[in-house]
């Protein structure tokens, strides 16, 4: 056993890929609590299918998919924000155009460019073992940007997610907030797309949320408790996927969805003061 | 006693003249309204009657086809001390079930004030807890809204606005559905705020029964001004705000 653990840890790949892993569990969540407050839990989705054009464009011209990926996902998530805001599309019309164009796109690109099969999988799925230091530097330095954000923001941004009718009256600069988090959260995206994927992005952004508002009795401690369950969920997921020659990205979201049913079952079974003082 | 903000005879909330609507059909005309410091206006009206677009039109959230608002004695896309105005929005209620405390819920309405950039000073938190503590909130303060009364959480916002320390009060329907002792602390926590701070009133409501003492002005809207006095005026055409609390609403429903 212990053998087995030592040859599978032994992987050069594996402290970068565990430690990108923890990074994006911690503050995708962070990111993704407003975002739920905002009733926009899959603009992550959305906003990772228009990334996946950039990528197939990135292949095609060959430039670092990530810098095309980057600016295709914070295009299209300013873009679906302002066309939500000016109420000119349905929040979840805009985010069905927006879904099946980036993907569409992002096939025709990857074809035309002759990488549709293995150079799209580690966008799509992640593949955290295969990341240069470079790259897990960027996720770090993304994640410290979003913390940075988040936490001068929060009180704003948390009065404008809540209600949003209200903030404009008061004169909140509801606008630019709502650009701000979707440039957040395009850049979140991206910097999660070689460690758990465009696909699976979105799970990280609104699993540990979900189960943190309903162990938590305050905003404040639903996005701390929030990136705590990511994190967990990743360090768990990334071990147990690399113990067991799994998926690590899947693993990560197959665990942070175990923690949900977990919660939710015992939120149900046991008396709510009991749940409320472990939170 | 601090200097007043604005010069008593100038209107806190001004409008002429105002004509409004969606599409080609005005569903107000020609009204005209105006609020003064320390005034407490009832605005009443039987359901279409026009009462949600003609708060949209003066507070800024939409144009009219025709006339002029006045916000502070400012366009309202030209008034930028918000937070001089605070509003209760017509059944208010979070966009989701992440919890939230009444405290987090309070403190964004102090936001405006102190510049939305700018820390939370002493004086933020002291308004904030007088805020919650006006609303008879004080024990429940860190408790979050899904966890209270329909009453509390109407409260809850009733408070945000106050956060403020606002001159002129906006309430759109704020009672409807709330319990007796929500409403008699809603009524005491608006007569504060009017005699303490010298802050004007407009309240939109079917339900008057519970501040019909303390109203200084009632507009009767349907389309246009249909009445604009006091409301022993009103009394006296034969509908009484305090003694029938059901008086209103059938009177006001008679005039559709």
């Amino acid at each position: 056993m212990i053998a087995v653990l030592a040859s599978a840890l032994a992987d050069p790949g594996f402290p970068r890929a565990l430690l990108a892993c923890v990074a994006v569990g911690a503050f995708a969540p962070t990111i993704g609590a407003f975002l739920v407050q905002k009733r926009l839990s899959l603009i992550g989705d959305g906003v990772g299918h228009v990334a996946f054009a950039g990528v197939g464009l990135g292949l095609l011209v060959d430039v670092w998919p990530v810098w095309t990926a980057l600016a295709f996902a914070v295009t299209g998530a300013v873009a679906l924000e302002l066309l939500r805001a000016k109420r000119r599309v349905a929040g979840d019309l805009a985010l069905a155009l927006f879904f099946y164009a980036g993907i569409a796109l992002g096939v025709v690109f990857a074809a035309k460019a002759g990488d549709l099969d293995l150079e799209t999988l580690p966008y799509l799925f992640g593949d955290p073992l295969q990341m240069s230091t470079g790259a897990l530097a960027a996720v770090l330095v993304v994640g410290v940007i979003v913390a940075v954000g988040i936490w001068s923001l929060r009180r704003v941004l948390f009065a404008v997610v809540s209600d949003e009718g209200w903030a404009r009256v008061e004169g909140l600069p509801v606008d630019t907030l709502g650009v701000a988090l979707a440039g957040l959260t395009a850049a979140v995206i991206v910097a999660g797309m070689k460690v758990v994927g465009l696909l699976l992005m979105a799970a990280m952004m609104v699993l540990p949320v979900a189960s943190a508002q309903l162990l938590a009795r305050s905003f404040r401690k639903t996005v701390w408790l929030a990136a705590v369950i990511g994190a967990a969920s990743a360090f768990v997921g990334a071990l147990v996927g690399q113990l067991f020659s799994l998926s690590i990205s899947g693993t990560i979201v197959l665990v942070a969805a175990a923690v949900f049913a977990v919660v939710s079952l015992a939120r149900r079974s046991l008396p709510a003061a009991i749940v409320r003082s472990a939170a | 006693m601090a200097e007043p903000r604005v010069a008593v005879d100038t209107p806190l909330l001004s409008a002429e003249g105002i004509w409004a609507g969606y599409g080609r059909e005005p569903v107000i005309e020609d009204v005209s309204i105006a609020i003064r410091p320390g005034e407490f206006v009832a605005l009443v009206g039987p359901n279409g009657s026009g009462k949600s677009t003609l708060l949209h039109v003066l507070l800024g959230s939409m144009d009219a086809s025709a006339g002029t608002v006045r916000l502070f004695g400012e366009a309202p896309d030209r008034f930028h001390a918000r937070w001089r105005l605070g509003f209760v929005p017509q059944r208010p209620s979070l966009e989701s079930e992440v919890p939230a405390t009444v405290r987090e819920i309070v403190s964004s309405g102090r936001l405006r004030q102190r510049g939305w950039w700018r820390r939370q000073s002493g004086a933020d938190v002291a308004a904030i807890d007088h805020a919650i503590g006006s609303v008879g909130l004080a024990e429940v303060a860190d408790l979050p809204l899904n966890e209270l009364s329909v009453g509390q959480q109407q409260r809850a916002f009733i408070a945000r606005a106050f956060a403020s320390e606002p001159d002129l009060l906006v309430l759109d329907e704020p009672i409807a559905g709330v319990d007796r002792a929500s409403q008699r602390r809603f009524r005491e926590s608006l007569v504060h705020l009017q005699r303490e701070h010298g802050a004007g009133v407009l309240l939109v409501s079917h339900e008057l029964s519970a501040v019909a003492d303390v109203i200084d002005r009632v507009i009767v809207l349907k389309r246009r001004v249909l009445f604009d006095g006091s409301p022993s005026e009103l009394a006296s055409s034969g509908v009484s705000l305090g003694i029938h609390e059901d008086d209103l609403p059938l009177w006001l429903e008679g005039l559709r």
